[in-house]
């Protein structure tokens, strides 16, 4: 009886293996690595389950190459050192095709070197401060000159700004977005004096002095306007101090690269109206595509009440894209695919097409939003079409004759035009 | 006799008219659905010229976003939401109020920042006859900022009729910055001697404009009125500047006690539990999220009441916390008594299993808490010189908790007790005092004041799972800068390290005054290891 019972079991356990191994092999592998747990699971954790999502609905469509795809999660947990560990364990030990994943730059950059010597695919979904370009990384949220640049321009030519404040978290993000800008400012004539910079740490929660020098700046009699790169937690006491100290959108705007609406949605809005922020996608622009998308968003995860957000569009584009460059190459190696992803080109949410560029960044459509009391973003500006990527700022006299061109014959991330010479990758 | 003739036709068409007036505004209103942002302020501007009652209400609405448009039918209709979370809709041109829509059959007439201040623009120079003081005043403010010869002129008018001190001032305060802009350099002078002693940042703006004209010139080349223009100048500019530097001085001086009272209510509960009980409670911050948590849950029970919401989260969160409090104390700490580390480790556990029940009761993502009415907005002194009521009534009220702790202590026998049990347990127990139970009621007092703190906090920051490790470690700085043991202490030592702090971050940047007076607290402790008011006699042992 117990003998009887043991066989029983085995066999069980015996045929579940093998079902499993031989699933296994009919599978393409797809990692997800997104923080679940710490400071960055607020933001990361939406992701992950937008990767899911795209991959629950690839499979219902019948998969890829006639395979099911099979998503790999593992949990970084904020620590950018286990981002390295987690992409290692990844690539060579459950050996996934591709990895969706990252959200700070400091995670990325932990990454990097372990996704070019073990030649992985990495999509990177956030918008980030430029100045990099690898062959295995594709970076679909936005560079600089798609998000800091126009945004600057609308304040200037819209709105009239003269004099700027660039408020920052003090990381690598702001301060490199903020050198861009400050030399973009200077090449625009701005003198050195019209121009505040500020950094303060995360999660700063006691802003009475600077909104008062903001205040101070602000009453000289020219039109100023505030470029924040405040990241995360230490936005909503910074909008409140600014609601208190009765600063309005209209005297002083403020235009935020880091605030979506998913981080309004933890927000009273009512003091926020009419400040604005730059992004590629805002829930509320009304095409087809995105009402879709939303809809099938909120199915997903069952709750109405979620939004969906501008990473969250750089993820959904990125898993098409690559989806489409496996089909062309007929082959999930990484080679091929990363060569057919050049040039692929995916309907965006907004409707527009995005583009995948020689140097790894998307062709993408820039909006500037203003915050509304119910928590969404509308529309005030939008580039006439797309921009394209620009992976080497052209701002920064260290990297104004670098461009990125993985097509022969350059084949280079970090490539110098005047001298012709490719330096290599360095991080 | 012509003229005479022509008064009696504009007469009659003012009577005939009303109804071909009204028709115009009929047609601007309906016009609205149909324009982009980029072309819908010439219609506003139309519509501001309109002689209509409710030309202002339409502005305002458009202001404030209420102003909407069926999608049916484009029929302008105004919205207002109600507390059942219904929407009463409104048609502007009259007619019968429109069956409850959702709110997707709608669309709301859009704005933008230029669109607003143009409508405040336009507001401000309708607003100049309004009956209620304070509007008027916004209105001449308003003009005084973004100032047109039309504005002025109207301004000049109103001067004529306007009856109250404060808005005649204003006015005055207006057309002189106008003359001194425009005016020759006689009138130019004037105005300077008008414009004395005020504060209004555009005064100073002007002056600065025009003393840096007259530099361009050398001193020889300026007419004699012209010298006299440009000292008259540098004297009001000196003296403006002069008395910016002391506000500021000021400002800084209530941004540091602000932030002392923030730090002074995070950490007086931790001044109970740590300094008088000698208990090192590392979740002490998670009682504050508590206390946070507990605003949130009181304002989502009572949507209607949140202009006193707080009122009822300051008992509720100081009972939570208190209970929570207690209940750790009794389950876990008792057992660690005398064994510090232990407790250390033992309340970090405690601090992380809160975290995580917060983070699957409540989701990790942050919760909004909305600010009351009365706490909201600035106290504004002078032009250059505010004070937002949130912290001011946070000063207030932090003081009011550490006076009354300060007299519980004092004055009542259980604070009697909790004094003798913690000077000397053995001697207490022997004259009948419960220690176990004194305990328990201390360690659940110093909790549920981190609760209240946690209900203030609420107001300043973000309410998350993660809002009590950033309070935790500045709450044991104030209590060991402070001195352990002694509440004197921890409040001299809040504002003073409060205001250390605003003071070096205009000079430093905030993340280099942090450790400026990380450094600093370093060297004072090692300086004098008990603190700014070390425990004396026998009781320090």
């Amino acid at each position: 009886m117990k003998l009887k019972k043991l066989i029983a079991a085995s066999s069980i356990v015996a045929s579940s293996l093998v079902t499993s191994m031989t699933y296994a092999a009919e599978t393409i592998k797809v990692g997800v690595l997104h923080s679940l747990s710490g400071t960055m699971a607020i933001s990361e954790t939406t992701l992950k389950d937008t990767v899911l999502m795209m991959i629950e609905e690839q499979n219902k469509a019948g998969g890829l190459l006639g395979k099911k795809l099979e998503p790999v999660v593992v949990d970084p947990a904020s620590n950018w050192p286990l981002f390295a560990e987690k992409t290692r364990e990844l690539l060579s030990k459950e050996k996934v095709d591709v990895i969706f994943g990252c959200w700070t730059s400091v995670s990325r950059k932990s990454v990097l070197p372990v996704v070019e010597e073990l030649n992985g695919l990495l999509f990177y979904p956030v918008q980030y401060e430029g100045e990099e370009s690898s062959k295995n990384v594709f970076y679909t949220g936005a560079a600089p000159n798609q998000q800091a640049i126009p945004a600057v321009d609308y304040l200037m030519n819209d709105i009239g700004a003269e004099r700027w404040v660039l408020l920052g978290t003090d990381y690598v993000y702001p301060r490199t977005t903020n050198k861009i800008l400050e030399a973009y400012l200077k090449a625009q004539g701005v003198a050195e004096k019209d121009i505040m910079i500020n950094y303060t740490p995360f999660g700063h929660s006691d802003w009475q002095s600077i909104v008062a020098d903001v205040k101070k700046f602000g009453s000289a009699g020219k039109k100023t306007a505030v470029v924040s790169t405040i990241n995360g937690d230490a936005n909503v006491p910074f909008y409140k101090e600014l609601g208190n100290q009765g600063i309005s959108a209209e005297d002083i705007p403020v235009v935020a690269f880091s605030v979506g609406e998913e981080e309004l949605s933890g927000f009273d809005t009512s003091p926020l109206v009419g400040h604005l922020a730059a992004w590629n996608y805002f829930q509320s622009v009304e095409t087809e595509a995105n009402a879709e998308f939303i809809a099938s968003w909120k199915e997903f995860i069952g709750d109405d009440k979620r939004v969906t957000n501008d990473p969250m569009e750089a993820t959904y584009i990125g898993f098409k894209m690559w989806a489409k460059a496996v089909e062309k190459a007929g082959t999930t190696d990484v080679d091929a695919v990363e060569q057919a992803m050049i040039g692929i080109t995916v309907p965006n949410l907004t409707g527009g097409t995005a583009v995948m560029n020689a140097n790894h960044h998307l062709s993408k459509p820039v909006l500037i939003g203003e915050i509304q009391d119910n928590g969404q973003l509308e529309v005030v500006w939008e580039t006439a079409g797309t921009v394209i990527g620009d992976a080497w700022s052209d701002f920064l006299p260290s990297s104004k004759n670098l461009i990125a061109d993985w097509t022969a014959p350059v084949n280079c991330g970090n490539f110098d035009i005047k001298t012709a010479k490719c330096s290599g990758q360095n991080f | 006799m012509l003229r005479t003739f022509s008064l009696v036709i504009t007469l009659l068409m003012s009577v005939f008219s009303a109804s071909a007036f009204s028709d115009e505004f009929d047609s601007l209103i309906n016009q609205l659905p149909h324009k982009k942002l980029r072309n819908i302020t010439p219609v506003l501007t139309q519509i501001a010229e309109q002689d209509n009652d409710q030309v202002r209400f339409v502005l305002t609405e458009i202001l404030n976003g209420d102003l909407y448009y069926l999608k049916s039918n484009k029929q302008v209709v105004s919205i207002r939401k109600q507390a059942s979370g219904d929407y009463t809709i409104t048609p502007v041109l009259g007619g019968d109020a429109v069956a409850d829509q959702s709110k997707s059959a709608m669309k709301k007439i859009r704005t933008s920042n230029s669109i607003r201040s143009h409508i405040r623009g336009l507001l401000a120079q309708i607003d100049l006859s309004h009956k209620q003081t304070h509007v008027r005043l916004n209105a001449v403010k308003q003009i005084l900022d973004d100032p047109s010869a039309e504005s002025i002129e109207l301004l000049k008018q109103r001067l004529a009729v306007e009856k109250d001190s404060d808005v005649t001032e204003l006015i005055n305060t207006a057309i002189a910055v106008n003359q001194l802009k425009e005016g020759d350099s006689q009138a130019k002078l004037a105005a300077v001697a008008d414009l004395k002693g005020s504060l209004e940042p555009s005064v100073r703006n002007a002056m600065v404009e025009q003393l840096n004209g007259l530099n361009e010139y050398k001193l020889n080349e300026l007419s004699e009125t012209d010298k006299a223009l440009k000292a008259a100048l540098t004297k009001s500019i000196d003296s403006i500047k002069q008395k910016r530097s002391i506000y500021e001085f000021v400002e800084n001086l209530f941004f540091g006690l602000s932030l002392g009272s923030v730090l002074l209510l995070a950490a007086i509960g931790l001044a109970i539990t740590f300094g008088v009980m000698g208990v090192i409670n590392m979740a002490h911050g998670e009682m504050i999220m508590l206390g946070a948590y507990t605003t949130y849950v009181i304002q989502q029970m009572f949507p209607q009441w949140i202009d006193y919401s707080l009122f009822i989260a300051i008992p509720a969160a100081f009972i939570v916390s208190g209970t929570v409090g207690i209940l750790i104390e009794r389950g876990v700490i008792r057992f660690l008594k005398g064994r510090p580390l232990e407790t250390l480790l033992a309340t970090f556990g405690i601090s992380l299993i809160l975290q995580q029940l917060v983070r699957s009761v409540f989701s990790p993502l942050n919760r909004t808490v909305a600010a009351p009415e009365w706490m909201s907005g600035s106290w504004q002194i002078n032009p250059i010189f505010s004070i937002t009521y949130n912290r001011l009534y946070i000063v207030i009220f932090a003081l009011a908790v550490f006076f009354a702790l300060l007299a519980f202590m004092k004055r009542s026998s259980l604070g009697l007790h909790v004094r003798a049990v913690a000077q000397n347990r053995e001697m207490a127990r022997a004259l009948s005092v419960r220690s176990d139970r004194v305990d328990a009621i201390t360690f659940g007092l110093g909790s549920g004041i981190a609760g209240i703190a946690g209900v203030v906090l609420s107001q300043l920051t973000n309410v998350g799972p993660n809002l009590g490790q950033s309070y935790i470690i500045d709450s044991f700085l104030v209590v060991v800068f402070g001195g352990v043991g002694n509440l004197w202490g921890t409040l001299v030592a809040a504002m003073s390290l409060g205001a250390l702090n605003k003071f070096l971050e205009p000079l430093t940047g905030s993340v280099l005054a942090t450790i400026i007076v990380l450094v600093g607290l370093v060297l004072f402790i090692q300086k004098r290891p008990k603190g700014l008011f070390p425990q004396k006699g026998r009781a320090a042992e």
